[in-house]
Order: structure tokens, then C-alpha cells, then sequence
């Protein structure tokens, strides 16, 4: 049974650390740092493997497997154009 | 086994948090993509493991299709960076869409339906609007930025527009909130169908009326919203990993939209609502002052002559590709002792950031990227000021005409230097569809043509020792 109460606990205190954490960011890097989120964001690529390997009907299966396709493809783009980009950055 | 999956998920959390803590600063930041690969990686063994996993071949042939498409997709040239963004918060909220679809049926056909209550119908309904929103939405903002022929660039509005989109919206949030209440309604299945094509509908006619100079700030929203898509996901599969991982991405989208828009002195509802970039009905009243032209010879000279020179770059820039030419100047500039910045503006470009990237690919150094707000002080004291494919931003009318769509727009004080050089392809105006009177100012000397074949000009000035 979800614990709604420690959920939505989790849910606030994570916002705060990533307000914090973000805000520091430095501003050459905002493009490197949306692909970079956009690839960490796509860990609901453990909901899909979940939805795609477990004993489920055929349809839910499918569905499953387009998610996990479509967040593989996140992680994986994600963080290769995160590196590429960030080794373009040099100092001098 | 519970035991791994808690301990991989605190594991990769804190991975992704120390990642995006390493973005601070351009030297730590591949050590941030190391540690999100670690992170994610641990988390999708440590799921895979599971005993409930047992159709493999499935998960492995989606991995390996994931490769397939992911790889080529982070090869894109850096001007195509933005659709990238734009098509990858797509597929995050097709993922979420998608799952919470799966979810819904499975727990509506489980006997008893012991998973359903009014909150996790909440978290499903609000994690399949999101998803399916920011699935279509995404694609048709990444349409735009490719240009593709049947999606106008242009913002296209029409009488009621936003009654229309908000109509669309709050069916789609009332069918959930009847779903919430009666969560095991026999129309639930239709209506659960229903809330999904209004959310994918809903995603297309938001970003219908959005012009490209707003791309900045609906990409950075668009970011937002695929973050809370996973939130809510993580909300429907008690999944704390997930709800984190989401947050961290939904406040990096908040934080960006929030300098976007400031640095377009907008709100958020002005965005999404106000169409921006609508050609504006005849502002420009009274005579056009004349343009004042120069040759690329005496442009040469201006620069050489100059002992510091600030560069102001945008997306005409991109476009032309001409950022290579722009290294080629710099070094130019540079060898002769003449002191080289460029200065950023916030929105400058198709996305956050997108200058600095394009500008570090020419391998020109970060340390001569300046932020629009350390420049402006330097300005008054600047010998030249070359103005390169950016129009808006250096738009000194933003200071004080109210009737513009780009008032009190904070912009980058070309205009205060000694003199002002600038390349422009046309005479048409920006992306706002307002005039510039930078280019008729009486220390401004105008270089018509494309960016890349002007600069190529400029640096041949330069090598040919034509001038020294």
C-alpha cells in the first residue's frame, strides 16, 4: 500500500536539493545540464523493464516495451551528448 | 532481494545528485556524466534482477533498440541540439504515457482491484496527462525548431484560441477528477482513454501558437513538465528512486524556465498564452532613419584598430554555421593584441546555453564566454562592438517602448560602445517583427550578407596582410 505521506515527503525534500543543487549550476553549462537531467529523468526506465518483463498480458507488455525503448534512448543519447559536449569546453 | 532494489535506489540517487553538483563548474563536469552512468546503471541492473522479471528477451531487444536510435541521436550537429532536447522530452513523456496506460489496465482487470484507490488514480491520471502533454507538445516544438514544412514556424492564433486550449485541459483534468472520485466507475476505462487523447491533443494546440525566439523558455518548461511526468510515475509505482530522479529534472526545468522568462522580462502565462514573435502591426512610426554601410576593408580596420572588441552572437550565427569563421577571427584579433569577448545573452539561440556550446565546439576558449550582466558594465568602455546575427537582444528600443512585445527586456548594451559593427544577412527584422534602431544609430556601420561569407571576408583581411 503507498504511503502517500512519505511519498510526497520525498517528492518535497528532492525539489529543495535540486533547487539547490541546479541553482548552482554554471550558466556555460545550462544545454549540457537539460541533456544531462533529460537522461537522469529517464530512470522511469525501471517502471518499463517492471511493465515489460513481469507475467503480464501480451498488450501491456507491448506498451511496456515501447516506454523502455523510448527511456533507453533518453539514457543513452542523453549522456553520450552530455560528454561530447562538455569535452568541447575548455579553459584556454 | 527487496534489500538490493532499496540500496541500489538510495545508491543512484545520490549518484545523480553528486551529478548534477559536478555541473557546477566546467572542469568537474564529465565527472557528472560518469557518475549518472554508474547511477543509472546500478538502478536498471538492480530492477532487471527482480524475480517477477522473467521475459528477458523483451527487455533486452528494447535495450538494444534504445542503442540503436540513442547513438545516432548524440551524433547530431550542435546546431540541431535543441530538436534533440525537444524529441528526448518527447520520449520521456511517451515513457510515462505509456506506462501509466499499462498500469491502468492492469489494475482495473485485477479481481478485486485491491491497487485501485483515489489516490493512486490521482498520481495515474495526473502522470498520463503530463506524459501524453509533454509527449506532443515536445514533438511539435522540436518540429518547429527542424523546420519541418507542414508545422508553421510562424505562431499561428486564431480568435478563442485560448479558450479552446484551457477547454481542452480542464475536460481532461474534470474526467480525472471523476475518475479520482469513483475510481471504480464500469465507464472508467473510457473516460482513463479520453483524459489520454485530450492530453495529447491538449499538447499539440499549446505549442501552435509559440514563435521560434521562444523556444528558450518552452524547451525549458517542456523540461519541467517531463520531470514531473516521472514524479508522478513514481507517485503510481511507490517508487522513491523515481520520484527523486523526476524532481531533480522538474526543478532544473523550473529553475531554467524562471531565467528564461526573466531574461525576457515574461511570465510563464505570457508565453504559453501571449504568442510572441507575432508580427507587430506597423510600430514604426515615423521616418526610417537611414542605414549607414561598410566595407569589409574599413571593418577590418575598425577592428584592428580596436583594443577591445566584444562579439555578440545569435542564432543568425547558428544558422549561417559560422561559428568556425568566428574562431578564425578571433584568432585573428587576439594574435594582434586586441582584447576579445563575447558576450551571452540568456535567451540568445534556440535553447539555454545554446551559444556557449556552439562557441566552445569552435574551440574558443569558456573563458572568453561573458554573461550578459558582466559585460553591460564593460560596454561604455568598448573600442567595437560586433553584432553577429543577434537582433533582439541588443534591441536598444526594449529600454523604453512600451508598445513592443520585447519592453523592459533586459539586453545587452551594444549599442554604448564607441562604435558598433553589424552583420546582417537582410533588412527584415527579427523574430519579435520589430524594427532595430541599433542599426541606424549614428556610431553604427552596417555589414550586410551571410555571417559566414562576411566573417570569411573579414579574416582574409587579416591573412592576406592587406592591412597592417
Amino acid at each position: 500500500m503507498t504511503d502517500f505521506g512519505s511519498m510526497l515527503f520525498v517528492f518535497v525534500l528532492a525539489t529543495f536539493i535540486g533547487l539547490g543543487v541546479i541553482r548552482r549550476v554554471s550558466r556555460l553549462l545550462y544545454t549540457p545540464l537539460m541533456s544531462l537531467t533529460n537522461a537522469i529523468s529517464a530512470i522511469a526506465v525501471v517502471g518499463s523493464i517492471v511493465v515489460t518483463g513481469a507475467d503480464h498480458p501480451l498488450t501491456i507488455r507491448i506498451l511496456g516495451a515501447v516506454a523502455l525503448f523510448a527511456s533507453m534512448t533518453n539514457i543513452v543519447s542523453g549522456f553520450m551528448i552530455t560528454d561530447r559536449m562538455l569535452k568541447m569546453f575548455k579553459k584556454q | 532481494m527487496h534489500l538490493v532494489s532499496e540500496l541500489s535506489a538510495v545508491l543512484a540517487t545520490s549518484l545523480f545528485i553528486f551529478a548534477l553538483n559536478w555541473m557546477n563548474d566546467p572542469k568537474t563536469a564529465r565527472r557528472g556524466v560518469i557518475a549518472g552512468v554508474v547511477g543509472m546503471s546500478v538502478a536498471v541492473l538492480a530492477t532487471w534482477i527482480q524475480p517477477e522479471i522473467i521475459h528477458h528477451a523483451w527487455i533486452f531487444a528494447a535495450i538494444v533498440l534504445g542503442f540503436a536510435v540513442g547513438v545516432p541521436l548524440s551524433r547530431v550537429p550542435l546546431t540541431a541540439v535543441p530538436q534533440r532536447t525537444a524529441l528526448s522530452h518527447a520520449f520521456g513523456g511517451l515513457a510515462a504515457g505509456l506506462v501509466g496506460t499499462a498500469e491502468f489496465f492492469l489494475w482495473i482487470n485485477e479481481p478485486g482491484g485491491g491497487h485501485i484507490t483515489p489516490f493512486r488514480m490521482g498520481a495515474l491520471v495526473l502522470e498520463v496527462i503530463l506524459g501524453f502533454l509533454t509527449f506532443t507538445g515536445s514533438l511539435m516544438a522540436a518540429g518547429k525548431l527542424q523546420e519541418v514544412r507542414w508545422i508553421p514556424q510562424r505562431p499561428v492564433t486564431y480568435p478563442g484560441q485560448n479558450v479552446v486550449n484551457m477547454g481542452v485541459l480542464v475536460l481532461a483534468f474534470a474526467l480525472g477528477a471523476a475518475l479520482v472520485v469513483n475510481p471504480h466507475a464500469p465507464w472508467g476505462a473510457q473516460a482513463f482513454i479520453a483524459i489520454a487523447a485530450l492530453a495529447t491533443l491538449f499538447g499539440i494546440l499549446l505549442i501552435i501558437p509559440i514563435g521560434g525566439a521562444d523556444m528558450p523558455t518552452v524547451i525549458s518548461i517542456l523540461n519541467a513538465y517531463a520531470g514531473l511526468a516521472a514524479v508522478a510515475m513514481g507517485f503510481v509505482l511507490d517508487s522513491k528512486l523515481l520520484v527523486t530522479a523526476g524532481a531533480l529534472d522538474g526543478s532544473s526545468g523550473l529553475i531554467l524556465s524562471i531565467i528564461m522568462c526573466r531574461a525576457m522580462n515574461r511570465s510563464f502565462t505570457n508565453v504559453l498564452f501571449g504568442a510572441f514573435g507575432k508580427a507587430q502591426p506597423a510600430i514604426a512610426a515615423g521616418e526610417q532613419k537611414p542605414w549607414k554601410q561598410e566595407t569589409v576593408e574599413g571593418a577590418a580596420q575598425l577592428l584592428e584598430q580596436a583594443r577591445n572588441v566584444v562579439i555578440i552572437p545569435g542564432y543568425g550565427m547558428a544558422v549561417a554555421q559560422a561559428q568556425h569563421k568566428v574562431r578564425e577571427l578571433y584568432d585573428a584579433l587576439t594574435k594582434r593584441g586586441v582584447t576579445v569577448k563575447f558576450a551571452i545573452h540568456p535567451v540568445a539561440g534556440r535553447m539555454p546555453g545554446h551559444m556557449n556550446v556552439l562557441l566552445a565546439e569552435a574551440n574558443i576558449p569558456y573563458s572568453a564566454l561573458v554573461e550578459m550582466d558582466e559585460i553591460n558594465p564593460e560596454m561604455p568602455q568598448t573600442d567595437v562592438a560586433l553584432v553577429l546575427g543577434a537582433n533582439d537582444v541588443v534591441n536598444p528600443s526594449a529600454r523604453y517602448a512600451k508598445s513592443t512585445p520585447i519592453y523592459g527586456m533586459p539586453i545587452i548594451d551594444a549599442d554604448k560602445a564607441k562604435t558598433v559593427l553589424a552583420v546582417k544577412r537582410s533588412k527584415n527584422p527579427g523574430f519579435a517583427g520589430i524594427d532595430n534602431e541599433l542599426y541606424t544609430l549614428d556610431n553604427t556601420w552596417m555589414l550586410f550578407g551571410d555571417a559566414k561569407a562576411v566573417l570569411a571576408d573579414l579574416v582574409k583581411q587579416f591573412g592576406g596582410g592587406g592591412i597592417h
